[in-house]
């Protein structure tokens, strides 16, 4: 067993601004943002100990945030690469060129979609549709920055530029 | 381009600053009605009389839709829809990270208009680097300067805007999945009636419009009665901006007066890519029907023209296809969005967006028959019109006319195992 997930008083500041934003008897509206605070202060996924914290924090059922973490594609239960990929594969950018672009980065980084590297340095999301970005298509997201008008040698320079943190 | 709305700070430095938006006679609109304390219904006619079509997806009058919003008093609540997630469509985008000030403006004349003391701005979750910073930031910028908070520039008239962050899910660019996600909840449309105006955010009252649709109220509250109707040529009303992407030279968004003629934005965008000829269009985000590129080119930029070629304006994400297109493998992709992002609350929805989506890959894949074209018909069929939300729809619409438009092509590819064209 993990041991118990503490909202410490940095974490708890950043949630009670989330909570400010609505009516005083609507906490529950602050699940999704809060959900993405946290895993953002836990490489990148939420746990059951986390949920049962904000629960706590919130006066939430844990059911309900568990509903939440499971619907939204950026909300991660399990843990992945350090750092987030995600490939628009969808119409636009797919006209221009993103099957290889996708591809190129599976030989590369010797993983598929849905998977992290060995390492655990990169996580190629599961979730490869539209990212509003349609006329730099095609176009990636790299620990949700934009990188548009992609070719083959871009990518190769974008990921060989990541700091791992 | 002249006669600029959401787009009139794109390319100056600083766009998003406040500044450039108040030199730009920014927040004159709202100073205006807050010092003059302008009545509510004199607002809602001025929009009525603009003609003002929501930019998210129906067309729906704003002002009307305003309208509808109960006299009594009460908590009641506008949404600012920034969800932009429709594939083909990235203009709100651009409206939040170069000038968000307009979007501001317009939401806080939307909430004093129809009564609203709370306004919320929603963004999609893979807005969180830029979007999100840059809304973030423009919001403190006029706070500051007292046009948004409690007693707006020394009048009694309480506003507050707030910022939100989706996390990933298509659906909930729908209203009402919009309302639910607010709520903490996961995005799940709700039935209709009761429409948001009457019951929306927490049981109230709600308003929601697109973010180009309330960024371009300011510009249109300043001018006379009259004005932005007059911005549309060939015969119709008003602004759209159109997001071009695919096989163009210049993809990019570019706000036009609609009525426009297509093969006009066609050269704005830099024309076809490799001197290539033009195959088809999909002129309003993927949920439309698609068209054949002979007949775009015939076509106005506008609600009726493109309703006679068979489409819709939709979004205003104008996906152009050159003769190199396989549209079989299109229509796959499309097909696999809506799979993907359908809820699942409706059986014909979550199973046949399923269905499709796998008839089309056993296509692909060499492996469908002639019946499986009619298979693919006959379930968008039973699709359309039985669901809670249009995303049923949306996923039967591309469908049906792919196949009206390019059955040869989809008879080809199950006869040969290929492509027509590779
Ligand atoms: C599946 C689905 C997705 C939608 N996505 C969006 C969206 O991303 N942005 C948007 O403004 N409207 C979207 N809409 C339309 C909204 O439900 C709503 O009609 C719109 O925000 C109203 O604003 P308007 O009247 O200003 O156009 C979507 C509708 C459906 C059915
Ligand atoms: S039509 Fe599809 S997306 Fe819409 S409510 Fe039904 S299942 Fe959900
Ligand atoms: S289709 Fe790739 S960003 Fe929209």
């Amino acid at each position: 067993m993990n041991p118990e997930f503490i909202i410490n008083e940095e974490l708890g500041k950043l949630i009670s601004n989330v909570v400010k934003k609505f009516p005083s008897d609507k906490k529950r509206s602050a699940v999704i943002e809060s959900l993405l605070i946290l895993q953002h202060h836990n490489n990148g996924y939420v746990t059951k100990n986390i949920i049962k914290a904000l629960s706590d924090y919130l006066l939430v059922s844990e059911i309900d945030i568990y509903e939440v973490a499971t619907f939204y594609t950026m909300i991660n239960i399990d843990p992945v690469g350090r750092n987030v990929i995600s490939v628009c594969n969808n119409i636009s950018c797919m006209l221009r060129g993103s099957d290889e672009i996708l591809s190129h980065i599976e030989d590369k980084l010797k993983i598929k979609v849905g998977e992290s590297t060995k390492d655990n340095k990169f996580y190629l999301k599961d979730e490869i549709e539209c990212l509003a970005a349609c006329n730099g298509g095609p176009m990636m997201q790299v620990n949700h920055k934009n990188y548009e008008n992609l070719t083959l040698e871009k990518v190769d320079e974008i990921l060989e530029s990541v700091n791992d943190k | 381009m002249i006669n600029k709305l959401c787009t009139e700070t794109f390319g100056l430095k600083n766009p998003d600053s406040l500044k450039t938006y108040l030199d730009k006679q920014g927040y004159q609109a709202w100073k205006n009605i807050i010092t003059e304390q302008t009545p509510k219904s004199k607002i809602i006619e001025k929009i009525k009389e603009s003609g003002l079509r929501g930019k998210g997806g129906a067309g729906f009058l704003t002002g009307l839709k305003w309208s509808f919003i109960p006299l009594m008093d009460g908590q009641k609540y506008l949404v600012c829809n920034s969800d932009e997630s429709e594939p083909g469509t990235c203009k709100d985008r651009d409206i939040l990270r170069y000038n968000p000030h307009s979007i501001i403006e317009g939401m806080l004349i939307a909430s004093y208009a129809i009564g609203a003391s709370v306004a919320y701005n929603y963004l999609r979750g893979e807005f969180m680097d830029e979007q999100w910073k840059v809304f973030n930031h423009a919001l403190s910028e006029a706070y500051n300067a007292k046009l948004i908070g409690k007693n707006i520039l020394s009048s009694n008239t309480t506003i507050d805007i707030h910022a939100l962050i989706g996390a990933g899910a298509y659906i909930v660019g729908e209203e009402t999945a919009m309302l639910e996600s607010i709520e903490g909840k996961r995005g799940m449309p709700r039935i209709k009636p009761p429409f948001p105006a009457i019951k929306g955010l927490y049981g109230k009252p709600t308003i929601i419009n697109n973010t180009e649709t309330l960024a371009s109220i300011p510009k249109i509250m300043l001018n006379e009665p009259g004005w932005y109707k007059s911005l549309g040529v060939n015969d119709t009303e008003g602004m759209k901006i159109f997001s071009m992407s695919g096989h163009i030279n210049n993809p990019g968004n570019f706000e036009i007066a609609l009525g426009t003629p297509f093969s006009e934005l066609l050269n704005l965008a830099g024309g076809m890519w490799n001197e290539k000829n033009i195959k088809a269009v999909i002129p309003g985000g993927s949920s439309v029907p698609v068209v054949k590129g002979d007949i775009m080119m015939q076509v106005n930029m506008d609600y009726d023209s493109i309703a006679e070629a068979g489409s819709m304006l939709g979004s205003g994400g104008v996906i152009v296809m050159d003769e190199s297109t396989c549209m079989v493998s299109v229509l796959q992709r499309i097909s696999r969005f809506y799979y993907a992002e359908s809820c699942g609350q409706c059986t014909p929805c979550r199973e046949g967006t399923g269905w499709l989506y796998k008839i089309l890959t056993n296509i692909i894949l060499g492996k469908g028959t002639q019946n499986d074209l009619h298979q693919l018909e006959r379930i968008a069929t039973q699709i359309e019109g039985h669901c809670i939300c249009a995303l049923g729809d949306a996923a039967a619409m591309p469908v049906r006319s792919f196949l009206k438009n390019f059955w040869s092509e989809f008879e080809y590819y199950v006869d040969k195992k290929e492509s027509m064209v590779s």
